[in-house]
């Protein structure tokens, strides 16, 4: 595949570290000067660490913020953290969309325009210009990953085609007809699009040359899978709603990391132990200060993904910081077709069935034909056992749908024995990922 | 003596060796089976038996860390002629009962039917009032034993 390395914003995405510090700088005593008095959340932070605006004079003094966790957002649900007017609230988007533990985000006018315009950074280190058709099969809704592609297409002046996620069938036809150069979606669904591509010998037909896959973990060995069925270049795109959504970071054609847009997102890779600040190269926590965003600026927020950073200029020129591809979670959470998953909230919806289930249960999750698949095995009580497999089959039923409406995401149920699943002493080992992610 | 029967159910999960493991448990406890239904769903199995000691069976399978349970069942006699079960049956629909699954044995001089419905009581009731037989629990539990 022709390739051409092209950068948006050369004046952003090669600056020099020196010059970007100052704007960071610059940028965070604004943030911190807008937030305070106007967010109590931060107010009451500030107050508890003894800091006031004045005290924040430059990006090095980031560190006297607080931090703000996923728990801060849910305590202040929907709009308690947010610093405009909220008739300037344009847009919301939200974590997956699922019941129980989501998370929010409000974004001004401005910042939906910052987000199109980071995507579209993204979408030009993927190689791609206002001449491509991007094919969307993200899920558009409250979910970050349709919506952002989307407006990422229209700074850029490509064509967006928003298919949405689902029916296979639909997007390889849709594909191969609208002459798509490029396709947005989860790294499992791209990987089980292209087969199906292959097997339907559709991909001589095919003019798409890119792929912008993020939203769940993937490994170098699943972009190179996808990459040679289809005979494009893959790229690996990371955003979190409560950030921005997707175009947080991407990595370029050279695939060494993903580069953080830094003018916009002060990230910190923070020690799990102890919180202090770790050394280039070494793993931890990614947190990230939103330095430009209006609605709803977050300060010093605790990604939990685990990530290493590193400096200096990559191949493509850019002297964006890299962050490594992730390496995990610093909690017990997992991404199963780009939705957060607890095992907490498992065990809240089974305890919600009132005892006709044992809150004793084993999460499985798996990638089936590129898909990720959750098996929950729950022991049912002993009392609402049944000789009859239809009874039996209700509760099945009834489980995955409490699960189901719980998660956001359908679920295998399995039925076990009573006591038979392991019990350990202490924190129980309640998800087992089969997935192999490196 | 009641009319009708208990049945051992036990759930069986779907691994290897757990069907055996069941029957071992019965048969070195000296729980003899009399019928026996198998029934396969995609991630477990039920299975169904008439035993000589049901109470006993529950407890050995118990002590073995195996879920089982007791239910009432009625066993009906069929006399063996030619829609002799169909008419049992549809005195059994007319009595407006469910029957939720049933499953046959045999013994020496008829043929016998296992059967699960939502009211055991009228089941029996009803058959007997239209001239068939069921079993009694201590009959069911010790037939076809070779003396």
């Amino acid at each position: 595949m022709d390739w051409k390395e092209r950068i948006r914003d050369p004046k952003m995405e090669c600056a020099s570290l020196d010059e970007i510090r100052t704007l960071q700088g610059k940028k965070l005593v604004d943030l911190v000067n807008r937030v305070y008095g106007v967010v109590p959340f931060y107010t009451r932070k500030m107050k508890e660490l003894g800091v006031e605006p004045g005290d924040i004079r430059g990006i090095e003094d980031i560190t006297k913020l607080p931090y703000t966790t996923k728990e801060d957002l849910r305590d202040n649900y929907p709009f308690g953290l947010v610093a405009v007017p909220e008739k300037d609230v344009a847009r919301v988007q939200g974590s997956s969309g699922t019941t129980g533990k989501l998370t929010i985000a409000a974004y001004s006018k401005n910042d939906v325009d910052l987000w199109a315009e980071c995507v579209a950074r993204c979408l030009t280190m993927a190689g791609l210009t206002n001449e491509d058709r991007i094919h969307v099969c993200y899920g558009y809704g409250l979910f970050t990953g349709g919506m952002g592609i989307d407006e990422g297409a229209r700074a850029l002046g490509a064509t967006a085609i928003p298919m949405s996620a689902g029916n296979t069938q639909r997007q390889m036809m849709c594909m191969e007809d609208f002459g798509a150069t490029a396709f947005a979606c989860t790294p499992s669904y791209a990987l089980h699009l292209a087969e199906s591509m292959a097997e339907a010998g559709v991909v001589d037909r095919l003019k798409i040359k890119a792929g912008i896959h993020g939203a769940e973990p993937w490994t170098e060995e699943m972009r190179r899978k996808i990459e040679s069925i289809l005979h494009i270049n893959c790229f690996d795109i990371y955003g979190l709603c409560e950030v921005l959504g997707p175009g947080v970071a991407q990595d370029c054609i050279h695939h060494k990391g993903l580069h953080i847009h830094h003018d916009h997102f002060f990230p910190e890779i923070l020690n799990p132990a102890d919180q202090s600040p770790c050394a280039e190269g070494e793993l931890g926590e990614l947190t990230f200060t939103t330095l430009s965003k209006e609605a709803m600026p977050l300060i010093r927020y605790r990604t939990k993904d685990l990530t290493s950073i590193s400096y200096g200029t990559c191949d493509c020129g850019r002297t964006l910081p890299r962050i490594s591809k992730f390496k995990g979670r610093t909690d017990d959470m997992k991404v199963i077709r780009g939705v957060n998953v607890f095992p907490t909230q498992v065990e809240t919806a089974l305890l919600k069935m009132g005892g006709e289930v044992a809150p004793h249960y084993l999460m499985i999750v798996d990638r089936e034909n590129n898909m990720d698949t959750l098996t929950v095995m729950v022991e049912v009580d002993e009392r609402f056992f049944s000789d009859e497999i239809r009874q039996l089959d209700a509760l099945k039923k009834k489980i995955g749908a409490v699960l189901k409406q719980a998660l956001g995401i359908s679920v295998i149920v399995k039925l076990v024995e009573p006591k038979t699943i392991e019990r350990s002493e202490g924190k129980a080992k309640r998800v087992i990922d089969r997935r192999n992610l490196v | 003596m009641t009319m009708t029967i208990k049945q051992l159910s036990v759930f069986l999960e779907n691994r290897s060796g757990r069907l055996d493991e069941v029957l071992d448990v019965l048969g070195n406890n000296g729980v003899n089976i009399v019928a026996l239904s198998l029934a396969d769903t995609s991630d477990y199995g039920m299975l169904r038996m008439i035993v000589s000691d049901p109470k006993k069976g529950r407890e050995v399978l118990k002590t073995n860390g195996i879920t089982a349970m007791l239910t009432d069942v009625v066993a009906l006699r069929v006399p063996h002629a030619t829609g002799s079960l169909a008419k049992a049956m549809h005195e059994i629909v007319e009595g407006g009962v469910n029957v939720e699954y049933m499953y046959a044995f045999a013994n020496g001089a008829d043929a016998s039917a296992v059967i699960k419905s939502d009211d055991p009581g009228k089941v029996v009731e009803l058959l007997r009032s239209s001239g068939f037989d069921v079993w009694k629990e201590d009959e069911a539990y010790h037939a076809n034993i070779m003396k």
